[in-house]
């Protein structure tokens, strides 16, 4: 990720650069000030020398402010600039993750990554460029300055600077993973305030408030005493540095007044040096915020590189162009099957069938027999553990993802649409598609309704479709895939929240759709007409056949179609 | 400023801690302050070669450490009290508000986003305790600070002092001059910036749906014009917002320069008695006059952030809860479960009538059916039943009592309910079985679950009873989570049962075993189930059918199929 910092090479050198040019500024003005004390008080300058230095006082504000807004910009264009690339780079990189990628990161993981990790990083990069010299050469450089001024009294500076760093890395060494803790703490609150929210029907029906209550208070309780605890430790951290820096003082005018008696130094040397030790103070509670804010920012870049880390599976390769079709079978599994990850049973196993070109094939079965793994398996969403799917005769792990996905209309169980108009959704499925043709898709996927008297194509669809029915967004989500126009067409239980009638009409209307098409449903209705209905339990295939065939055979697909026509068992 | 008031009662439960806070954070500004002019006037005692007066010096270096000793002490106390006194606050509001959350009518959550709601409760407390600790810890020694600095310095050359006093507010001016300007380019930073993140919610959360439709350039190209707009503004805000601080330096620079020179010649002309001492007493504070200015204008940003935090969480605080149960509201500790409704009328939306004189009686053990197309409010009587909702005129009785005379809490466990929204808790699966009855055995955890069918594919899981279902609860499928919430029904059997029939969650196979398990459940219970099975609907003693919120027929299944209604239509519709 940090070779994208590359392209900001200049600003990130200059910003720093100029924070030195002022830190040496800032170290400038305690000299000039002990002059004027040596010189133009207790010496013979008077009043025109003072006048003189004051002017020199003058010049480095104003140039310090000159070059401090110069690093300020450097080191914001920096900052924004890169913190901006690396947003597009893991937006373009989650682009590149496959179906099994995606399941294992989850989408919160990947939204918090783009959002508040790369606003961290932000913030933190522009902190560091500001900082990261400034505060050590002021502290280095008063210690130098003091050793200028006189070797002995700068031991002092020595002893106090070794003090401080102490002190502040003991602080942050214990409270920072205390810190961690109480935020975690403080997440697990939010799950329960959450639940509390989501759950409050079921809480309520088995009348459990009380007992949610007593669990909140006691992670509420758990949590406030931590932080409590870590209040009470960085609580020390003022006074300490305080405390050091002001002894040291004491050490300093104690042994400075001797060397003024002794005539090794001047008084405005002393003052000088009293000069230095404050401004110390100042810079090392800077840096300690800057380390406090690098730690959390570290933390945001290890998330981040996570992300851009992951090499993305090898997707698409030699076959672009599928017109040499090899035998009918538009589709086949061959003792296919399917594991997710790395632990956990096969999803599927020993699947193997043959589906012909414009055949329609039902697929039924249990949640969890598999029916949704085995259709992903048709446009490539994942790698088949074992055995082969073929594509007109190819291997789908040898198309090109995108001529692979050209040919296949798919309408997944989840009905998805983005915030925008009906035709811009509609469009997903063809770029090109007329306003006519749209139409026709919609009517043919049942939905005219739902655009005829609100606002046609126009009509707006709220971020989630939130305005829209789950029939509606199913039967968009349907038309949406049939633009296309595709040659496979998959609808995976996609007609479950329309009434019976709609879902029959549906049916019809599909028939007349020139592709094969593979209808997954609960439902016996919907899978009934189809050429072949393959029946799936616990990840395998149980039966393949017509309603006919299945019905004398398949005990598994009889259960489920008696189950749902009982009346027609005492027929059977 | 009544938000001020009513988060100012949080606040004064910790009295003690308060005063205590309060004179720590006096006694160590004002020593603090005193520190530079005993400094100042040891300088004073060594001049020179042989002008040195070792004596005097040594009890002011005493006296410094004394202060200093006080002030530490004084400095930690005051932290330490702050910290107890804030974090106390955060605590109680949290607590005040989960008792409210529960308390809230079922109306309230409905008509609210959880997720804002949550961010009330967690990160708006959170804000106003770290607004409320930065007010006590620098508020009051910001103040004390300042009017002791002009104190101090009035004290030590009044000429001076009013040079310091003069200039200093050039730099606050300054800085709320660059503040207000970028506003506005913070607006547009936070506004283009929500653009983005709603834009990276909607496709990341659907990149399923993006990868099939081979969608990824074209949203690449959204990103990357939105990403650049950002850029933009995002330089411009953060430049600007960091002027603000070499400016202000530049300006307190001025203003030590001008008290060098003003002192510098004020000590050679010894007309006002100042000595070098002084001078750098001065200096010490020009130096660290407008800090506290900077400060209280950072805890007045932030105090009033954490006000407009507070409002947020008062909102919800002040929102009407559920009417209590009356005194006289009586246990029912077991029910026969006859049920009637009478005369019940009721509506979400007080302008548009749904339920208008319904009258049903179901005696104990029948079984009442409700039927209608998808989004027809079935569910509106079970909200009714629950008493998640109160009914507008009529009544509802549960064994001759109305439901308003009873205890909610006797009501609602009277009634077993399945939904069809699957909400498990974060815990493991025995917790979630054993969620109506705590204090279940393992042996009747397992005998629920077998009932329910759900024990085999629990057994199979990695941990078994043991597994922790994450709060997304991803780890189950839509259909073991129902079964899940069979089996969370199973545990404890009221007389009285609420059912919603999945319709795609749950495969027809595992749907029929669970049938089976629910027709030996609603055997003798009074039952009622949003049915999509024909089956259910034509064994059900009572179908009442809706239609766009109402309730349109009632009656048997035979009774209504012998005429032209709606029901019938729906019916055929089927096949």
């Amino acid at each position: 990720m940090l070779k994208l910092l590359k392209k900001y090479r200049k600003e990130c050198v200059l910003a720093p650069t100029f924070k030195l040019l002022e830190a040496c500024f800032d170290l400038t003005v305690p000299i000039v000030v002990a002059a004027v004390i040596d010189n133009g008080i207790n010496g013979d300058g008077g009043s025109s020398y003072i006048i003189k230095m004051v002017f020199i006082l003058v010049a480095l504000a104003a140039v310090g402010m000159a070059v401090a807004t110069a690093a300020q910009y450097f080191a914001a264009k920096a900052a924004v600039g890169f913190s901006g690339d690396v947003r597009e780079e893991l937006f373009k990189k989650i682009q590149t993750f496959s179906y099994s990628e995606l399941d294992s990161l989850g989408t919160s993981s990947m939204i918090t990554r783009m959002t508040s990790d790369v606003n961290q990083l932000q913030t933190g990069i522009n902190l560091f460029l500001r900082l990261f010299l400034r505060a050590p050469v002021i502290v280095f450089g008063a210690m130098i300055m003091a050793f200028v001024i006189n070797a002995h009294i700068a031991l002092i500076f020595v002893v106090a600077i070794a003090l401080l760093f102490a002190v502040v890395y003991g602080v942050m060494f214990l409270t920072v993973p205390l810190y961690k803790k109480s935020q975690a703490d403080l997440d697990s609150l939010l799950l329960l305030t959450r639940e509390n929210l989501d759950g409050a029907r079921v809480i309520r029906a088995f009348a459990a408030e009380e007992r949610e209550i007593a669990d909140f208070d006691k992670k509420n309780a758990a949590l406030t005493k931590m932080q409590y605890f870590v209040g009470k430790i960085s609580a020390l951290m003022n006074p300490l540095t305080y405390m050091i820096i002001n002894f040291a003082v004491i050490a300093l005018i104690y042994f400075g007044s001797r060397q003024i008696d002794g005539g090794i130094i001047l008084q405005g040397s002393l003052v000088a040096l009293y000069s230095y030790m404050a401004q110390i103070l100042v810079e090392l509670i800077k840096f300690a915020n800057l380390i406090v804010t690098m730690s959390k920012t570290a933390a945001s870049k290890k998330r981040i590189d996570e992300i851009m880390r992951i090499e993305p599976e090898r997707t698409g390769s030699d076959i672009s162009d599928i017109s040499q079709k090899i035998g009918d079978a538009a589709v086949s599994f061959d003792n296919v099957s399917l594991r997710y990850g790395t632990g956990g049973d096969d999803v599927l196993s020993n699947i193997s069938f043959d589906v012909r070109r414009g055949e329609t094939v039902g697929i039924i079965g249990g949640t969890g027999s598999g029916k949704t793994s085995l259709i992903n398996l048709i446009p490539h969403f994942y790698d088949a553990t074992g055995g082969t799917v073929y594509v007109y005769g190819i291997p789908v792990e040898r198309y090109d993802s995108q001529t692979l996905l050209q040919k296949i209309g798919i309408v997944p169980q989840k009905a998805v649409l983005f915030k925008g108009t009906v035709r811009d959704n509609i469009k997903w499925g063809n770029e090109n598609a007329s306003d006519d043709e749209i139409i026709d898709a919609i009517k043919l996927a049942q939905g005219y309704d739902i655009i005829e008297k609100s606002g046609g194509l126009d009509r707006e669809i709220e971020q989630d479709a939130k305005n829209l029915s789950g029939g509606q967004r199913q039967r968009l989500t349907i038309a949406r895939a049939l633009i296309k126009k595709p040659e496979i067409l998959i609808l995976d239980d996609s007609a479950s929240a329309l009434d019976y009638a709609t879902d029959a009409a549906l049916r019809r209307a599909i028939k007349t759709v020139d592709a094969t098409v593979f209808i997954v449903s609960q439902r016996a209705s919907a899978v009934m007409g189809a050429d072949k209905i393959i029946v799936m339990n616990d990840g395998e295939i149980c039966g393949i056949g017509t309603h006919d065939e299945l019905i004398r055979s398949c005990p598994t697909y009889r259960e489920i179609y008696f189950s749902q026509y009982p009346e027609k068992e005492a027929d059977a | 400023m009544k938000t001020v008031k009513k988060l100012m009662r949080y606040v004064s439960t910790r009295r003690f801690s308060l005063i205590i806070s309060f004179i720590s954070a006096l006694v160590s500004s004002l020593l603090a302050l005193y520190i530079p002019i005993l400094i100042g006037k040891a300088i004073d005692c060594a001049v020179g070669v042989g002008d040195v007066d070792f004596d005097s010096i040594k009890t002011i270096l005493i006296k410094i450490a004394a202060s200093i000793v006080i002030i530490i002490i004084t400095q930690w106390l005051m932290n330490v009290q702050n910290n107890k006194i804030t974090l106390g606050a955060a605590h109680d509001l949290r607590s005040d508000v989960i008792r409210k959350l529960n308390s809230l009518p079922i109306s309230y959550i409905d008509s609210h986003q959880s997720g804002d709601t949550v961010s009330r409760v967690i990160s708006d407390v959170e804000q106003i305790s770290d607004g409320l600790l930065m007010g006590a810890s620098q508020f009051f020694t910001g103040v004390v600070t300042i009017l002791g600095t002009m104190g101090f310095m009035f004290y030590l050359n009044y000429k001076i002092a009013l040079i310091v006093i003069c200039i200093t507010p050039l730099s606050l001016f300054v800085a709320q001059f660059i503040s207000k300007r970028t506003y506005s380019m913070f607006a547009l930073q936070s506004k283009t910036r929500g653009k983005q993140t709603a834009f990276i919610n909607e496709t990341v959360a659907n990149q399923k749906t993006v990868k099939a439709f081979s969608h990824e350039a074209r949203s690449e190209e959204k990103f990357h014009e939105i990403n650049e707009r950002l850029k933009t503004t995002s330089l411009r805000a953060v430049f600007f917002s960091s002027l603000v601080n070499p400016s202000t330096r530049f300006v307190n620079n001025i203003v030590y320069a001008g008290v060098c020179l003003f002192g510098a010649l004020a000590v050679i002309s010894g007309g006002d008695e100042l000595t070098v001492g002084t001078l750098i007493s001065f200096l010490s504070y020009a130096n660290q006059y407008t800090k506290p200015f900077n400060e209280i204008s950072g805890v007045i940003a932030e105090m009033q952030n954490a006000l407009a935090c507070a409002d947020r969480v008062f909102e919800i605080l002040e929102a009407e809860s559920e009417v209590p149960d009356g005194a006289e509201s009586v246990d029912l500790p077991d029910t026969i479960g006859s049920v009637t409704l009478d005369n019940v009328r009721f509506s979400y939306d007080k302008s548009k009538t749904l339920i208008e004189d319904l009258t049903l009686e179901v005696g104990k053990g029948k079984h009442v059916a409700i039927v209608g197309p998808t989004g027809s409010g079935k569910t509106t009587l079970i909200n009714l039943l629950m008493r998640f909702y109160d009914i507008d005129g009529g009544k509802i009785s549960v064994d001759g009592v109305d439901i308003r005379d009873m205890k909610r809490h006797t009501l609602r466990r009277s009634f077993g309910m399945v939904l069809q929204d699957t909400w498990l808790k974060a815990g493991t699966v025995k917790e979630n079985i054993a969620f109506g009855k705590p204090d279940a055995t393992d042996e009747e955890i397992i005998a629920a679950a077998k009932a329910a069918h759900a024990h085999s594919f629990i057994r199979r899981l990695d941990d078994g009873y043991d597994t922790y279902i994450g709060d997304d609860g991803d780890l189950l499928s839509q259909g073991q989570k129902q079964l899940l919430c069979i089996a969370r029904v199973m545990i404890a059997l009221p007389q009285m049962l609420i059912l919603d029939e999945a319709t795609s969650s749950i495969d027809t196979r595992t749907e029929m075993l669970i049938q089976k398990a629910f027709d030996e459940l609603t055997e003798g219970r009074t039952s009622f189930i949003v049915a999509h099975r024909l089956s259910t609907v034509k064994r059900a003693d009572v179908i009442l059918v809706m239609r766009d919120g109402r309730i349109v027929e009632q009656g048997t299944h035979y009774e209504l199929m012998s005429k032209d209604s709606f029901y019938k239509q729906l019916y055929n519709s089927q096949f």
